[in-house]
C-alpha cells in the first residue's frame, strides 16, 4: 500500500485543508495525474498520484485539515 | 535567492478582456510551460468587471444582491485560486505567474514572498512606500491594501498571480464586496498620489521592474 503524504510546502506552511478529491475510494488513478486538491491562506496545491493503482481509503475528506508529514490517503498500487 | 533567478520568461498582454478568456489563455500556457515548451511566462491583463470567487470565498462576502451586480454589469466567477472575493475591473492590471516552483525550491511561502516584494519594488518606483502586513497577505500601504495575492499551483508550476490597483477609480466596485473577507480599505496608486498615472505607463513600469528581479536584460 503506497501512502500519500502531504509535503513540505516551503517554509513557514506546516498545515493545509483539503478542498476537493479528484477521485473516490475504489476508483483507479494513475501516476502523476492530480489526485487531491488542497488550500493554504493564499495558494491552492494540487498534489499528483505518486502511483497507479486503486485509491483504497481517503484519511483526510473535504474540509479537513492536515499537517505536513501526515498521510492523506492510502493507494494499492498496479505491479 | 531569487534576485540572481535568471528566468527565460515569455511575456503576454492581453490588454483588457474578458476574465473567461484570460482563464482559458493561461491554461494554455499553463500546459506550455508543464510540457517544457517553455520555461515560464507572464500574462498582462484588464479585465472587464468581474467578481471572482477563490476557494475559501463565503456567499456572505458579498454585500449586495445579484441584482445589483447585473444592473451594474459585473458578473460572478468562481475560481480555482487560493484566497477569497475579490473584485477586478478597468483600472486593475492583472499579472498571472506561470512560474515552475523547481526554480524557487519548491517553496510556495517564498513564491509569496517574492510576489508581495516584487509588488513592493514596482510601488517604489513610483515613490510608494509599501510594506507586508503581519498576518496578512498582499501588499499595503499604511492599513489600505493596493495589492492582492492569489495563486494556484499544479505539478509545482503556479497559475494565477496579483492585481494591483491602478486607476482611482477601479476602487468603487469594491464597496460591494468584502474584500478577502474582511473589512478592509482598499487603495490605488492614483489614490495615493493624487494624480494621473496612465494604464500603459503602469505596465511598463511593471515589466521593467519585473525584469530586474528576474535578471533578464
Amino acid at each position: 500500500m503506497i501512502k500519500v503524504i502531504l509535503p513540505e510546502l516551503g517554509e513557514g506552511i506546516e498545515k493545509a485543508t483539503v478542498s476537493y478529491w479528484y477521485y473516490q475510494e475504489g476508483q483507479r488513478v494513475n501516476k502523476d495525474e492530480d489526485l487531491v486538491e488542497l488550500v493554504t491562506d493564499k495558494a491552492t496545491f494540487n498534489l499528483p498520484s505518486p502511483c497507479t493503482g486503486i485509491l483504497s481509503q481517503i484519511i483526510y475528506k473535504e474540509g479537513e485539515t492536515v499537517n505536513v508529514g501526515e498521510v492523506l490517503a492510502l493507494i494499492e498500487e498496479e505491479e | 535567492m531569487l534576485n540572481s533567478l535568471k528566468l527565460n520568461c515569455q511575456i503576454f498582454d492581453l490588454g483588457r478582456v474578458d476574465f473567461s478568456y484570460a482563464c482559458d489563455f493561461q491554461k494554455e500556457i499553463f500546459y506550455k510551460v508543464k510540457n517544457h515548451l517553455i520555461d515560464s511566462a507572464l500574462i498582462l491583463s484588464e479585465f472587464d468587471p468581474v467578481i471572482t470567487l477563490g476557494r475559501l470565498s463565503k456567499e456572505e462576502e458579498i454585500k449586495v444582491p445579484a441584482q445589483e451586480l447585473q444592473k451594474r454589469k459585473i458578473k460572478i466567477i468562481p475560481t480555482d485560486r487560493a484566497g477569497k472575493t475579490t473584485y477586478h475591473g478597468p483600472g486593475q492590471l492583472v499579472v498571472y505567474f506561470i512560474f515552475d516552483l523547481n526554480f524557487f525550491q519548491k517553496d510556495l511561502y517564498n513564491f509569496l514572498r517574492w510576489l508581495e516584494k516584487l509588488g513592493i519594488s514596482f510601488l517604489g518606483k513610483f515613490g510608494i512606500l509599501a510594506t507586508f502586513k503581519a498576518g496578512f497577505r498582499g501588499v499595503w500601504v499604511e492599513d489600505k491594501k493596493i495589492i492582492s495575492i492569489g495563486i494556484a499551483v499544479k505539478s509545482w508550476i503556479t497559475y494565477h498571480g496579483m492585481s494591483i490597483n491602478v486607476k482611482e477609480e477601479v476602487l468603487d466596485n469594491f464597496s460591494l464586496i468584502y474584500p478577502c473577507g474582511m473589512d478592509i480599505e482598499m487603495t490605488s496608486i492614483e489614490s495615493i498620489l493624487k494624480k494621473d498615472i496612465p494604464f500603459f505607463k503602469a505596465k511598463e513600469v511593471f515589466l521593467s521592474c519585473f525584469k530586474e528581479e528576474v535578471g533578464d536584460d
